[in-house]
């Protein structure tokens, strides 16, 4: 049997393969089967709604250009932003992928390492299931901080100006700069640009008392441990 | 090469050399391999440079930095890896099986398909249509084309490995497993995450590709090439035929069982996360076992790695396997997890694997073939020697460099200092990796230099020149 094509076909290649895949990813599957998958339109939330409405406050040309003008009802209105809201939010996401900004930047704050201090709560399995996640955007690198609390830490134009130069914020920063995302300064963000704002702000704005970035300092680690 | 018409002159008749092997289309897989590994090491070094703010291209879309380094990680698995493998299987399939493969028109087919599916992935990627899947970036549309060369792979291959009769030799047990592996790993990576789950459940089908990849299609081929050129080279059978078999079916069993430590901490549930730790620490122990076999193989012989170039790359990946299986034991472990992970440790790990492992591998092998295909020595057998030093001393460096590297960054993180300070220590760690970047990168373009001049050279050479001895036996 170890030596046969037989064996090494159904027993190894099929059979272990499947007791693996059964193990290791059918049972999660099973064990979140009562966790929805929200699309993009259910992601829409309050903060990310405040955000987005911010953005075309901020950047009122870029925004008509990318999106057009607002209906007058405000009940129209209000369906109207949530719409392109959640448009923006898949957009945002394909860049996200298609940049390669998973590859320097996390997305999960693990119990371990002090990482709760830095960014916020544990991540939990909830907050991952949505189709955003999928393929999910845990992250394998950081070279960059972990982004699953990121929204509303930073100001739109903030991010805007990091995007099109983040040398400009954050000296010597080694984050590549990404002006195709603009008309030529940062602020004119194309449809992209404000897509890939819309995104990050929305990074953890499923939190309550979001966001838990903002009041973070810096804490020299004899501090910290006198805090404790 | 011995160690085969042995056996064979025993039979009454067997095929001739050309009836078996399409010597040729093991020279294109390697031209086509080595040009990915170009583009690769080019895509490596961008992002090195970017990550020392020394980028030197402008900032335009098509060379966006993020993107290219998923050019990096494809190019050298799918381009050189893959195109390194099934150059080598056209040599040994058909050698071992003594029949050729399934079919020539289709071993063609297969190579332009490929060489197809890895440049569309480039181009597309470059396009900014990665699919977020690490390793499986691959745009979604060219996933059924790939999976389809594999099924043909599978089939082109899988024929004669099913022809044979009677006992089989333990290469084709680890290429015939490979075969099925390999399309069923791609195809659960690309088309379950993407399709059918979302989060945690697709991070644990993301996990198990990541390994699988590495463990069910590169592991196996390595394996079973190192299984058919090392006794070959050193004239004389592996040591324990039984040592073979658990290695086999250990590395079958626990490998596809640790996909889920390569997100050890996440929402993942926990007892599967330490179901995985355990089955990796298991893995190692299969690994001693391989790695005994091999020692005790040379048992004696030692010194022939010091004058035979494809022996020596070889025990090299060898050490380096044991190296990095090692390390693997350790920072599989929570305790381990909790400093290197998102480190650059975990990088040093991967080039350590992949190419301190496998592409030095396949670079003994080619180093080894190439003037037996070409029927002629090497233009000059030293350059084979620069070639070697400078790619497993350049890795060295790198992988060591980054793994300490690694081991401050997490420190940094876990002390709560400002980001910028974990940037501002890798600089020095970055520097150095890029300068072993670039000694290896140097070694591999005087490689295709010399593989050209060879190949010229034996344009020039009469045709009824016994094939040289090479290498292997100087
Ligand atoms: C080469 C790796 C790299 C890539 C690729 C990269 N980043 Fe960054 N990013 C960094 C680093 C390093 C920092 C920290 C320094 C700084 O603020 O610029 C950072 C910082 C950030 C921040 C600010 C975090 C904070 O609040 O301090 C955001 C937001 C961000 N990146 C988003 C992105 C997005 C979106 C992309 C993809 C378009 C991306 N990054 C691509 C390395 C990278």
């Amino acid at each position: 049997m170890f030596e046969r094509k037989s064996g090494i076909i159904l027993i190894a290649g099929i059979g272990f393969f499947a007791l693996a895949f059964l193990s290791n990813a059918v049972v999660p599957v099973l064990m979140y089967r009562h966790l929805p998958e929200q699309t993009a339109e259910q992601l829409v939330n309050g903060n990310l709604r405040y955000q987005f409405e911010d953005l075309a406050q901020r950047f009122p040309q870029a925004f008509e250009t990318a999106y057009g003008q607002p209906p007058a009802d405000p009940e129209k209105a209000g369906r109207w932003y949530d719409e392109h809201c959640a448009s923006a939010l898949k957009l945002g996401h394909q860049i996200y992928v298609g940049e390669g900004c998973w590859h320097c930047h996390s997305q999960f704050v693990r119990p371990v390492s002090n990482e709760d201090r830095r960014w916020g709560p544990v991540s939990k399995s909830w907050e991952y299931q949505n189709e955003l996640q999928r393929p999910v955007m845990f992250g394998t690198r950081r070279v960059g901080p972990d982004l699953s609390r990121e929204g509303g830490r930073r100001s739109s134009d903030w991010h805007a100006v990091h995007f099109f130069e983040p040398e400009a914020l954050s000296q010597k920063s080694p984050m590549p700069r990404y002006p195709w995302l603009f008309d030529g300064s940062p602020d004119k963000p194309n449809i992209r640009g404000l897509a890939l704002i819309t995104y990050i702000q929305w990074l953890g704005s499923w939190h309550e008392t979001y966001p838990y970035y903002e009041d973070y300092t810096a804490v020299p680690i004899k501090t910290a441990a006198a805090a404790e | 090469m011995q160690a085969a018409t042995d056996v064979m002159t025993a039979e009454h008749s067997f095929p001739r050399q050309e009836q078996l092997v399409e010597e040729r289309l093991v020279l294109w897989y390697f031209v086509a391999a080595l040009t990915f590994m170009t583009v690769s090491m080019l895509a490596g070094i961008l992002m090195g440079l970017q990550l020392l703010r020394h980028n030197p291209l402008p900032p335009i879309e098509v060379l966006s930095p993020g993107r290219w380094r998923m050019i990096h990680t494809n190019a050298i698995a799918y381009g050189f890896l893959a195109n390194a493998f099934l150059g080598i299987m056209h040599w040994v399939v058909p050698r071992l099986t003594l029949r050729p493969v399934f079919s020539r028109p289709l071993s063609y087919l297969i190579f332009f398909a490929w060489q197809f599916v890895v440049l569309a992935t480039a181009v597309g990627l470059m396009f900014g249509q990665a699919q977020g899947l690490e390793w499986g970036e691959t745009p979604v549309w060219i996933d059924p084309v790939a999976q389809l060369g594999l099924l043909l792979v599978a089939i082109n291959f899988g024929t004669p490995i099913l022809q044979t009769r009677g006992p089989m030799y333990v290469t084709l047990w680890y290429y015939l497993a490979a075969l099925v592996w390999t399309f069923l790993t791609y195809a659960m990576g690309n088309f379950v995450p993407e399709y059918f789950v979302c989060g945690s459940s697709a991070g644990a089908v993301g996990g198990l590709f990541i390994h699988d990849l590495v463990g069910l299609f590169v592991t196996p081929l390595g394996w079973g090439m190192m299984y058919y050129f090392v006794p070959i080279l050193l004239k004389r059978p592996i040591w324990s035929h039984g040592l073979s078999l658990v290695g086999f079916w250990g590395l079958a069993f626990f490998y596809p069982l640790q996909g889920i430590h390569h997100f050890l901490y996440t929402p993942i549930p926990m007892f599967l996360q330490y179901g995985a730790v355990l089955s990796t620490i298991a893995l190692e122990l299969v690994v001693v076992t391989v790695i005994i076999n091999f020692i005790g193989t040379l048992y004696g012989t030692g010194g022939a790695c010091l004058t035979n170039l494809p022996l020596r790359y070889f025990y090299t990946g060898i050490l380096f396997y044991f190296l990095t299986c090692l390390q693997c034991a350790l920072q599989v472990t929570m305790t381990f997890q909790a400093l290197i992970h998102f480190t650059d440790w975990v990088v040093g790990h991967a080039h350590m694997v992949m190419f301190g492992v496998f592409s030095l591998w396949q670079l003994g092998v080619m180093t080894y073939l190439i003037p037996r295909i070409l029927k002629t020595e090497w233009y000059n057998p030293a350059w084979c020697e620069w070639h070697y030093w400078a790619s497993a001393g350049g890795l060295l460096v790198m992988a060591g460099d980054l793994i300490l590297g690694g081991l401050f960054q997490g420190w940094s993180w876990a002390a709560l200092h400002p980001w910028e300070t974990s940037i501002h220590l890798s600089i020095p760690f970055w520097s150095v990796r890029i300068v072993a970047g670039l000694v290896m990168f140097a070694a591999q373009l005087l490689f295709i230099v010399h593989f050209y001049l060879t190949w010229r050279k034996s344009l020039q050479t009469a045709p009824a020149v016994v094939p040289a001895a090479g290498l292997a036996t100087a």
